[in-house]
């Protein structure tokens, strides 16, 4: 197999003393700088190119990249293969772990590989059911979900042992994150979940696409008034829509994405829907960095992978900073 | 059933005082279950768990009930079997993403909690489903386990 994009130079990863993990991701925002994270979709082959070039196209611009377990359901590269080939040249990725194909034997054994393997950050998630992907044959397994996810990994962290009681040598160090929805019904029982999840272990949050920023504003403002926020960071999901078509197809056939009228129709009255769809992800992303308690964004742009530096670019909330990529500090100094 | 389940949810907090009521005279009957005998007393009791639950809960018999902290909806309806509370699929009508027939069951749950007397119940987080309880009697257990739990603290 080549492994073109080796490099062996990237200065290994030091846990700072009050921090859980040794990741750039916990790092960035304990530093209170706004951080970007972004959807890196698994490729549908065995080459591990197909994922070096994936995450290229972030390079600079992301702190994060969230390596998905079988999203919608679907077959792809493991997320777990996907972090080794990224760890091993210097990304620091988010591993996602979905409760639907693996069990608790499974899935706690792939986090301590995943951690053995330099893995700083993973996502926990219920899964997609099997009925929406392209195996609706699949056994669904769901022996956990994701808040006893949550619990399972930070006792695996904190106090060195499995489910079992059985004591681990050495505890990964995961920086945890979780998933939420402010749009899905029941949406007044959002903020207590995210309450849950943070009681369950999570140290940060990644949501589902916004595009109703006064319903994330109320979300937000309930959280606050729980008086989570100082143990956990927020990343509101965000995503350029390619057409007013796609954003009608998506609002009717993805449960749980709530898109506004307004947003469909400016798209529609565009004359370059495309362009139109990435200046209103800008927008968004700018208008979310105004409500308190937002830490950072995370970017789905499923099959515009390649617009999001562009996108981050033009939001200007990186601030003059540049995320940590292969190779930066060689440039730095050239 | 689905109509009876829910009925169940609606009047949660009636289902809430029912089982408050039961619950302490389970425990304190417990050493008569000890004396008959746990392994004997558990056929019959598995089965009438089973008759009542699944009649008005449609009970999945996963041997840990936590209806108590559901709202009286019991999450093992749940495709994902989701014990602590509605992925973030639910569709906007409040209906189930993967059976879209049926009402997501943790939207029923947030309802039947807000009802009960017990409602901040649902804030605890629910330890991943011991898998070989399944099919055994809960009612029992909690008795077991409440007793024992009583005795011990008598004992301190």
């Amino acid at each position: 197999m080549i492994v073109a994009n080796q490099n062996p130079d990237a200065k290994p990863l030091v846990k700072k003393p009050g921090y859980v993990s040794a990741g750039r991701l916990e790092q960035v925002l304990k530093e209170g700088h706004f951080a970007i994270t972004a959807e890196l979709a698994p490729p549908d082959s065995a080459l591990a190119e197909d994922v070096y070039e994936r995450a290229r196209v972030f390079d600079g611009y992301v702190d994060g990249m969230n390596a998905t377990d079988g999203s919608g359901a679907n077959c792809h590269m493991s997320s777990v293969a996907m972090c080794a080939l990224l760890t091993s040249v210097g990304y620091s990725p988010v591993m996602q772990i979905s409760c639907r194909d693996k069990n608790r034997i499974a899935i706690q054994g792939d986090v301590l590989g995943a951690a053995a393997m330099g893995v700083s950050n993973v996502l926990c998630l219920s899964g997609d059911g099997v009925q929406v992907g392209d195996h609706p044959e699949a056994k669904p397994v769901f022996d956990l979900d994701s808040m006893s996810l949550l619990e399972t990994i930070r006792t695996m962290r904190d106090e060195s042992k499995f489910l079992s009681g059985r004591a681990i040598t050495t505890a990964p160090e995961i920086f945890l994150g979780a998933a939420e929805n402010p749009s899905a019904p029941p949406v007044d029982y959002r903020p207590f979940r995210l309450a849950k999840k943070i009681a369950a272990g999570a140290d940060f949050i990644q949501t589902q696409y916004i595009f109703d920023v006064p319903q994330l504003a109320q979300f937000m403002a309930r959280v606050r008034d729980l008086g989570v926020l100082d143990k956990c960071f927020i990343l509101a999901g965000v995503g350029p829509l390619a057409s007013a078509r796609t954003a009608t197809w998506i609002r009717d056939n993805v449960p749980g994405i709530n898109i506004p009228d307004e947003i469909i129709s400016r798209l529609a009255g565009s004359e370059n829907q495309k362009k139109e769809g990435q200046k209103i992800c800008i927008e968004l992303i700018q208008q979310i960095r105004e409500i308190e308690g937002i830490s950072g964004v995370h970017v789905m742009a499923y099959r515009q992978e390649e617009a999001v530096a562009d996108i981050i670019k033009a939001s200007g909330v990186l601030a003059g900073r540049q995320p940590w990529y292969p190779g930066c500090e060689s440039a730095a100094s050239a | 059933m689905y109509i009876i389940r829910q009925w169940s949810v609606t009047h949660s907090r009636k289902l809430e005082a029912v089982y408050y009521f039961f619950e302490p005279l389970f425990i304190w009957l417990f050493p008569l279950w000890r004396l008959i005998g746990r392994e004997r007393v558990e056929k019959p009791m598995r089965l009438l768990e089973k008759a009542a639950k699944n009649l008005i809960f449609d009970c999945q018999m996963c041997g840990q009930c936590v209806l108590s902290s559901t709202g009286m909806s019991c999450p093992m309806n749940c495709p994902k079997s989701i014990r602590n509370g509605p992925c973030g699929g639910v569709r906007l009508n409040g209906y189930c993403e993967v059976k879209p027939e049926m009402r997501c069951v943790w939207v029923e749950a947030w309802r039947g909690s807000q009802k009960m007397k017990r409602s901040e119940a649902i804030q605890q987080v629910q330890l991943p489903v011991n898998f070989s309880y399944r099919g055994s009697s809960s009612w029992l257990r909690v008795a077991e386990k409440e007793y024992t739990r009583q005795k011990s603290e008598d004992a301190a």
